[in-house]
């Protein structure tokens, strides 16, 4: 079956493309790029993408799908269901599950569930060490070969820096990416948010900037001694941002990710208390919030990743410091994005598709996506940067509704998403 | 003009003026004289209901808020969680919903978690009366000792206030220095750094000066607040032993000696005899400690009145 998606604006920043051009397509793959007044096969679908921005398929390097194990809060299925919803094409899942993907099979259970649901790509990422207890290395190279694309311990990042050494070198030996959540958790254990005037005030635990900052120094001092490559997740502090930006300058081979809510709300959003305001890193203050906006700009900042983290109703609605972690993210993360940093002239669009698809599938080396080269897989998300919408958890595809993005309204919005040459959502 | 506060709920001082504030300690004083009376009960507040939900330990408070509503004629009921709904499965807001579903008037409650009184606020009909929400803010509290405050020393505005102690974990410090300062006092708070953030700077906008020792806090004050010092803190390493707290930090005569001849002490209770308090500061005529506990009784009685639909200072 051929596509042509006519009339649109193309991005694909892997080829300087920035300009009106149609895309064929032919069995979920790209077969040619034609001029908009160029003749196509006459056995072509069309999409007509007249006023909207084509672009390759977006990545999220970071969510939480919750299968297996808690599947009360995600499956594999509903979790890509939001995906498509939000315009992402391919999301890798992180490995806390139950039980934790530390080997072959989890992960390739994982691969197969998203097959079954037909909608986004899943690549998963293994743990680092075996349970992610921080003490045995799990088998790495045997879930490289079923399908992983990273390795994390993430929210239990590995506290011992002779472990973390270890795990770089032999990731390194199989090139995979070792993806750290930051966190020194002898500073910032019982803590519930940032720690500062804010904390004090609420009279709640911090968790300091500190925290996350010390361990991003040493997991960089780390990789420039391995050669491996660091991915650090979620970056919220200043302190963070500065050292990665002093070690790409170095040379190290580091790359680093935030979130929408990080680069969107600051911690005055806990008062009042709403358990959707609490998530790991926490919500900082504005002077953390002004560097990320800053790194985004000027490229110290790789990519956007939405730490979609779905839980259950049930175990939000509990006091402010038992409530768990996290908020769901993938349907917002278009709309914060171009609301608070496209329209407010932070970034341009071809750095929006560089952030959310082309450096992602880049870190985490997805052959043939993140680009729509000639060849390469026919995902796609087709923008519309103009949209006014007001999103209504509600409604959301996910199973779980703790975003504290309720009725916010945004402008600009994901209208299509196609995976693999097959149109799997539209707005 | 004073006006007393028209909120139903009363969830902390911060967000209270200078004016509402006022308006509740003077309903207070119009309360004090019931209970001095031979038949300390008026029928304000019959056919009301008031339930004290205590998720935390507590006599003093309990018992404050008990009498209060009794002698007001209100029907009291004492709930003890002790997160003994917790372990059967039940959250918090379903607790609350259960509760606000038998038509109290008003729930005054207490837990170790910052910020559940407005989580429940959010969702109940009762007004929600705050009586210590983990290291946020105890108001009631902070309305004694401003009463107890007032009644020695006439007023509160230009007085200077030495706060001493675990600042970081005490409601009661963060309620007082809301009140404080809203009423003019200038406040100066000090302890071990460990307890006492510079952060504590910037809480409120003026008024408030961390101190780096506990003397240049205590000289030349009206009034030293003495914080009752938990035990646990000292196997979390914010202080080497109780001895040292006690030798560095606790309240002697010699260290009063440095406020001003006529300071008054005041201590939320329980006291640690010897550790944050000696023994003889204590028991001398400068400490208003068992004052604060009997205006706790009026305030506590002014609070439910207002909450549950009260308007005016006249009784």
């Amino acid at each position: 079956m051929k596509l042509l998606i006519a009339n649109g604006h193309l991005i694909d920043p892997t080829e300087g493309q920035n300009s009106g051009k149609n895309l064929l397509i032919e069995n979920g793959k790209v077969v040619a790029w034609l001029g908009q007044n160029e003749s196509a096969p006459e056995d072509a679908e069309v999409f007509d993408a007249t006023g909207l921005i084509v672009a390759p398929g977006f990545v999220d390097l970071h969510v939480h799908l919750r299968e297996p194990g808690q599947e009360h809060k995600e499956t594999i299925a509903s979790g890509c269901a939001a995906a498509v919803a939000g315009g992402f094409t391919s999301v890798c899942p992180m490995p806390n599950t139950s039980p934790v993907n530390d080997n072959a099979a989890i992960t390739r259970y994982m691969i197969e569930q998203a097959e079954h649901a037909g909608l986004a790509n899943v690549f998963p990422v293994g743990a680092i060490t075996k349970n992610s207890d921080g003490t045995e290395l799990a088998e790495m190279g045997e879930m490289k070969a079923a399908g992983a694309v990273a390795v994390s311990d993430d929210g239990r990042p590995v506290p011992n820096a002779g472990m973390m050494r270890r795990a770089m070198e032999y990731a390194k030996d199989f090139d995979l990416p070792v993806v750290d959540h930051c966190e020194d958790k002898s500073l910032s254990s019982g803590g519930v948010m940032h720690e500062g005037k804010l904390s004090l005030l609420l009279g709640l635990k911090g968790m300091p900037a500190l925290a996350e900052e010390l361990d991003a120094m040493r997991d960089i001092i780390l990789a420039k001694e391995t050669r491996a490559h660091i991915h650090i997740a979620h970056i919220s502090t200043k302190g963070a941002i500065e050292s990665v930006r002093r070690a790409k300058n170095e040379g190290i081979n580091v790359t680093c990710e935030v979130t929408p809510h990080h680069f969107t709300l600051v911690d005055r959003a806990v008062e009042g208390y709403d358990t959707n305001t609490k998530m790991s890193p926490p919500l900082r203050s504005e002077e953390h919030r002004l560097a990320i906006l800053e790194a985004l700009k000027d490229g110290t900042i790789d990519a956007i990743a939405t730490d979609h983290a779905p839980h259950h109703a049930d175990e939000k609605a509990l006091e402010y410091d038992r409530a768990p972690m996290g908020i769901i993210g993938l349907e917002t993360a278009v709309g914060l994005a171009f609301s608070q940093l496209v329209h407010k002239g932070l970034i341009d669009l071809v750095r929006l598709v560089e952030l959310c698809s082309t450096n992602p599938a880049k870190i985490f080396n997805l052959k043939e996506r993140g680009t729509l080269r000639v060849g390469s897989h026919a995902d796609i998300t087709i923008l519309d940067p103009d949209l006014n919408w007001t999103y209504k958890v509600s409604d959301s595809k996910s199973k779980s509704k703790n975003s504290p993005f309720d009725a916010s309204q945004f402008t600009g919005a994901a209208a299509t998403t196609i995976v693999g040459g097959k149109i799997v959502y539209c707005r | 003009m004073d006006k007393p506060f028209r909120r139903r709920d009363l969830l902390g001082i911060r967000n209270l003026s200078a004016e509402e504030i006022v308006g509740i300690l003077n309903t207070a004083e119009n309360f004090r004289e019931i209970n001095q009376r031979e038949i300390k009960k008026v029928p304000t507040l019959r056919g009301k209901t008031v339930i004290n939900l205590f998720f935390e330990n507590s006599t003093r408070t309990r018992t404050s808020f008990e009498l209060a509503a009794k002698r007001l004629s209100a029907d009291a009921v004492n709930i003890s969680i002790s997160s003994s709904a917790i372990a059967k499965g039940e959250t918090l807001v379903d607790t609350a919903l259960n509760l606000d579903a038998m038509q109290p008037d008003c729930i005054v409650v207490r837990h170790s978690s910052a910020g559940v009184p407005h989580q429940l606020a959010k969702v109940s009909r009762a007004a929600i009366v705050n009586a210590g929400d983990g290291a946020n803010e105890h108001p009631t509290q902070a309305l004694l000792d401003a009463m107890t405050i007032r009644e020695r020393k006439g007023a509160i505005d230009g007085l200077e206030v030495a706060i001493v102690g675990d600042i970081l974990h005490s409601r009661v410090a963060r309620s007082n220095i809301h009140l404080l300062t809203k009423l003019g006092a200038t406040v100066r708070v000090a302890g071990p750094k460990t307890l006492v953030p510079n952060d504590f700077q910037s809480l409120v906008e003026k008024d408030l000066q961390v101190c780096p020792n506990i003397e240049e806090a205590i000289s030349g004050a009206d009034v030293v607040m003495i914080l009752r010092i938990q035990r646990e803190r000292q196997d979390s390493a914010y202080f080497p032993t109780l001895r040292e707290y006690a030798i560095h930090y606790g309240l002697t005569q010699e260290r009063l000696d440095l406020a001003k001849s006529d300071a008054i002490v005041l201590h939320p209770g329980p006291m640690n005899r010897g550790i944050e308090i000696a023994s003889d500061v204590a028991d001398s005529s400068r400490s208003l400690i068992l004052d604060q506990v009997k205006y706790g009784v009026a305030v506590r009685m002014a609070v439910l009145y207002l909450a549950t639909g009260g308007s005016s200072i006249n009784v």
